[in-house]
């Protein structure tokens, strides 16, 4: 097995000063910021990259990476692997049919953000989800990512048949209305969503950390995302999220993520604990950092 | 004040009646804060937290990202999760399945090692592969302590059997001694420093 890790002998201070030197370098050149993600989750997908393309060093791969597009490109989807499936954390769409959906019908149109949505495995479910509660045709979600490569496979929803199992599974117990099967067609390489879901989905290129706010919504989905990023960079994507929320919008979180450390949390009164749903309730929060 | 500034056990299969010894035999203001990696089903209840702290008066929960690590506090890897260990506080990540499994003990105990260097220790008890062994070796190496249930005891031998093979040297122990050896080690009751 590798070890995704420095070998044994290298000097820690000098590592955190090479990965300090690659992220500056890959944010000057390229402009990808991952200068504030959390370092020992980083370092280890670094190291992954390190050992996949036979190199010694932190600076031996800086040099690549500064030198030549197609190993940034590599690194970049070490970076940015987010493993996740349809309807995953299947309790967490029972609870937003049920805690969101009555509230979503209120509206004559709704726009939802898919805030990290990488291969677009959750915006599709999202989509099916609506399109059940009769609420996709005027619903418009716009599923954005900063990897180009992902969009791109989310936009072609070709899936691995070897999960619709799986994914049934997931549907079935996120309360699905109808047969997961209607869905997809098999095809002999995988398995092609439906074109009509695509048909109020948007995806397009957005980079939480360098880019601003672009629009007032209903609702934000930003899952397993912000667990990538330090303390502090978690507090200024907060404020992102929280402009771009529609007073009374919702914001969700992953199922192992929380407000206890946003300083919006005073902002949002808590749907439902566990499955991360909160609604925020201030317009202008008064704790608003000056971040 | 202990030397040690956190303690990362892993375990499987009989992890839960393991864990449970381990935490029965800590007092509740134990100072160095633990984390726990059981592998478990990606559909597990949040069960074993709530099972865990009937039997103790440490504080258990299972992890939420960037949670501090911090005395009397037990963190439990969530499952479909890697759990890294950063300076003062954890990180989640939801990257591919190390052999197999996430949360992946070797990526929580590689973490721990990395960051914290000969202020970590190591604690693998029974289950049934061999994770955990890569990252026992790597506290080991980087001056930490590395402890192992008996295999001759464990529930399932194979997993503390792989550790061993990886750090011959480490401390290995019947489970029910290991609480003590833990509370020797954050410098309670047997050392005392003079006034």
């Amino acid at each position: 097995m590798t070890l995704a890790a420095a070998p044994i002998t290298y000097d820690p201070e000098i590592e955190r000063i090479e990965i300090t030197l690659l992220l500056e370098g890959i944010y000057r050149h390229y402009g990808f910021d991952f200068r504030s993600y959390a370092y020992s989750s980083i370092r280890r997908r670094i190291w992954k990259r390190i050992e996949a393309e036979g190199l010694p060093s932190v600076s031996a791969l800086q040099d690549r990476v500064l030198h030549d597009r197609p190993t940034m490109e590599r690194l970049l989807h070490d970076l940015s692997v987010n493993v996740t499936a349809m309807f995953r954390d299947p309790e967490f769409y029972v609870a937003f049919r049920e805690h969101i959906v009555p509230h979503l019908r209120t509206y004559p149109f709704v726009r939802v953000w898919h805030a990290g949505c990488a291969s677009g495995e959750e915006a599709y479910s999202m989509a099916i989800l609506l399109h059940e509660e009769g609420l996709l045709d005027r619903t418009r979600i716009y599923a954005t990512d900063m990897n180009e490569i992902a969009l791109q496979r989310a936009k072609e929803g070709i899936f691995p048949l070897e999960r619709m199992q799986e994914y049934t599974q997931n549907y079935q117990r996120a309360g699905g209305r109808s047969t997961f099967s209607e869905y997809y067609t098999a095809m002999y390489d995988g398995a092609l969503l439906s074109r009509q879901l695509l048909r109020n989905i948007v995806f397009s290129q957005h980079n939480l950390v360098t880019d601003r706010s672009f629009a007032e919504f209903h609702v934000v989905l930003c899952r397993n995302v912000l667990i990538y990023f330090d303390r502090t960079l978690q507090a200024r994507v907060h404020e992102l999220l929280f402009e771009s929320l529609a007073t009374f919008g919702v914001l969700a979180l992953g199922a192992k993520e929380s407000l206890k450390f946003s300083p919006f949390e005073p902002c949002y009164e808590t749907l439902d604990a566990t499955a991360k749903l909160y609604r925020k309730v201030h317009a202008a929060c008064p704790t608003t950092p000056s971040s | 004040m202990s030397h040690y500034a956190v303690i990362v056990i892993g375990t499987s299969w009989g992890g839960l009646e393991a864990l449970g010894t381990i935490v029965r035999g800590l007092p509740p203001d134990f100072p160095i804060p633990l984390v726990a990696v059981q592998h478990r089903g990606r559909d597990a209840r949040p069960m074993l937290a709530g099972l865990l702290q009937h039997v103790t008066g440490l504080t258990v929960s299972e992890a939420e990202d960037k949670d501090v690590l911090e005395p009397g506090r037990l963190l439990l890897a969530p499952p479909d999760y890697h759990l890294l260990v950063e300076d003062g506080y954890i990180s989640l990540d939801t990257g591919d399945v190390v052999k197999f499994s996430r949360p992946s003990i070797d990526v929580t105990f590689m973490s721990a090692a990395d960051t914290y260097r000969d202020r970590a220790i190591g604690v693998v008890l029974t289950g049934a592969n061999d994770d955990g062994a890569v990252g026992l070796r790597r506290i080991a190496d980087r001056g930490g302590m590395a402890i192992v249930e008996d295999p001759a005891e464990a529930t399932s031998p194979v997993m503390p059997a792989a550790a061993l093979k990886a750090v011959p040297h480490a401390a290995m122990l019947p489970l029910r001694q290991i609480p003590r050896e833990l509370v020797r080690l954050s410098g309670g009751t047997t050392r005392r420093r003079p006034a």
